[in-house]
């Protein structure tokens, strides 16, 4: 792996290598160092499964988890990933012996998605948020949610999913 | 939507980023969480030659509490101030403001410095250091020098900044005991730029209220207390307030909007702040 650090920079015309860590197992691609990490993942390494929306990080869609934290691939250049963990739907399952992760199940028998083009992005963020905040109010929950766009839904089967996920019914949840 | 060409620079220190933000002159630019500066890459709207990266500088992450004042280094994110167990005693009106700041997963990355630094008018943490009187610690490759918040901010995307200084770090004073403080904002959806953002601060003498998205920049302005409450004629001064900023209509409100929001949302945040001293 090259240093991290340098006095010289890393030239815009070049192609320069990006390792990561990319769902468990490392992974090298080239990147010019305008190159988005969203683009990173699609098109030099083929994870296809982070989607792009609006690329300026309204949408959400592009959500990965980067050292463990959810944030916008979009707002993220690929150079700046080098020798980090970056987790992305795909690893879910992996993680999961090839099965659906109980939130994913959830996610289907609520409906919590039609056209799914939001989903990725909204899985990868409830996978840091509920790490942190296991028992999110209704409230909480739908606050975290504000950071993903979903045409589909009106977000009213996502928080059903994270409810009976999270043990906490919509009741006992404080209604917004 | 991706950026223009440019080089990249992971600098090993923070001498060697100054060194190349020196050289690169106005065609170098600095990230470090990017959560403002990435869509404006990606829109073109800024199109350096060079961008030093100060997000793993050590040296920028430093976060503590002492002589007063909470200093937040350049490379600490808005996650980690507000994960801070003893923000809330520290600097109460941030504690209470920093939830309304971008999203769960842009505070993730954004920098305090950063907002900072952009300077857009309507954001919450330029409007936290106007209002409880914080500092910015500029430097560059010879000198650090600190400015006052209220002198920092000159309109929008606009600040005393030069173009071969960072950010260091910015600095909030730590509440005194005995006041109070409360924050709102009003904007179309949550985590969207602010219509209109009020911050309060009452003490034993006066009560302050800075307001955030109406003018070209975070404005501040205070009332002495009358027999240790608000002053009788508080809608008047409001109305004042409201009036003086001189907004215009624009795609998100208008101006009379505006006006009315800082006249109510004003009103409860003081009333608020009152009724919070401890």
């Amino acid at each position: 792996m090259p240093p991290l650090t340098s006095t010289s920079p890393l030239t815009a015309e070049t192609r320069h290598a990006v390792s990561i860590v990319l769902n468990g197992a490392p992974r090298t691609g080239h990147a010019h160092p305008r190159l988005l990490l969203s683009d990173f993942l699609r098109h030099e390494l083929g994870a296809h499964g982070t989607r792009v929306g609006c690329e300026h990080g309204v949408c959400g869609a592009c959500t990965v988890r980067i050292d463990g934290v959810a944030a916008r691939a979009c707002l993220t250049l690929a150079v700046q990933a080098e020798g980090r963990r970056i987790d992305t739907i795909e690893g879910l399952t992996r993680a999961n012996g090839g099965c659906m992760t109980a939130l994913q199940e959830a996610f289907r028998r609520h409906h919590a998605l039609q056209c799914g083009f939001c989903t990725a992005g909204i899985l990868m963020s409830l996978t840091d948020y509920l790490g942190r905040n296991p028992k999110p109010t209704e409230e909480e929950l739908r606050d975290m949610l504000s950071g993903h766009l979903c045409r589909c839904t009106g977000y009213a089967g996502i928080v059903r999913a994270v409810m009976d996920v999270t043990g906490r019914t919509r009741t006992e949840a404080a209604h917004v | 939507m991706k950026p223009a060409s440019f080089d990249y620079l992971r600098p090993a220190t923070v001498a060697d980023a100054l060194a190349a933000l020196a050289s690169g002159g106005e065609d170098a630019r600095v990230i470090a969480g990017g959560q403002s500066l990435m869509p404006m890459l990606n829109m073109r709207l800024v199109q350096p030659r060079l961008l030093i990266d100060l997000g793993r500088l050590e040296e920028l992450r430093m976060l503590r509490a002492e002589d007063g004042w909470l200093s937040v280094g350049a490379a600490v994110t808005q996650a980690e101030v507000l994960a801070r167990p003893t923000l809330a005693q520290e600097v109460p009106l941030l504690a209470a403001a920093l939830p309304w700041v971008g999203h769960f997963q842009t505070r993730n990355r954004g920098t305090l410095c950063g907002s900072v630094a952009h300077a857009d008018p309507s954001a919450e943490t330029p409007l936290c250091l106007v209002a409880t009187g914080g500092e910015v610690v500029l430097r560059n490759l010879r000198r650090r020098r600190t400015v006052a918040a209220a002198d920092f901010f000159l309109g929008p995307l606009t600040t005393a900044k030069a173009a071969d200084e960072i950010v260091e770090c910015v600095r909030f004073p730590l509440a005194r005991r005995g006041s109070g403080h409360a924050f709102r904002e009003q904007s179309m959806r949550r985590g969207d730029f602010a219509i209109a953002a009020c911050a309060a601060t009452v003490d034993d003498h006066s009560a302050s209220l800075a307001v955030g998205g109406v003018a070209d920049r975070p404005t501040l302005r205070s009332w002495p207390l009358v027999a240790g409450g608000l002053p009788p004629d508080l809608d008047e001064a409001l109305n004042a307030f409201a009036w003086d900023f001189g907004g215009d209509d624009d795609q998100h409100a208008t101006a009379r909007y505006r006006r009315d929001l800082v006249r109510r949302i004003g009103r409860t945040v003081l009333e608020e702040a009152l009724s919070c001293r401890r």
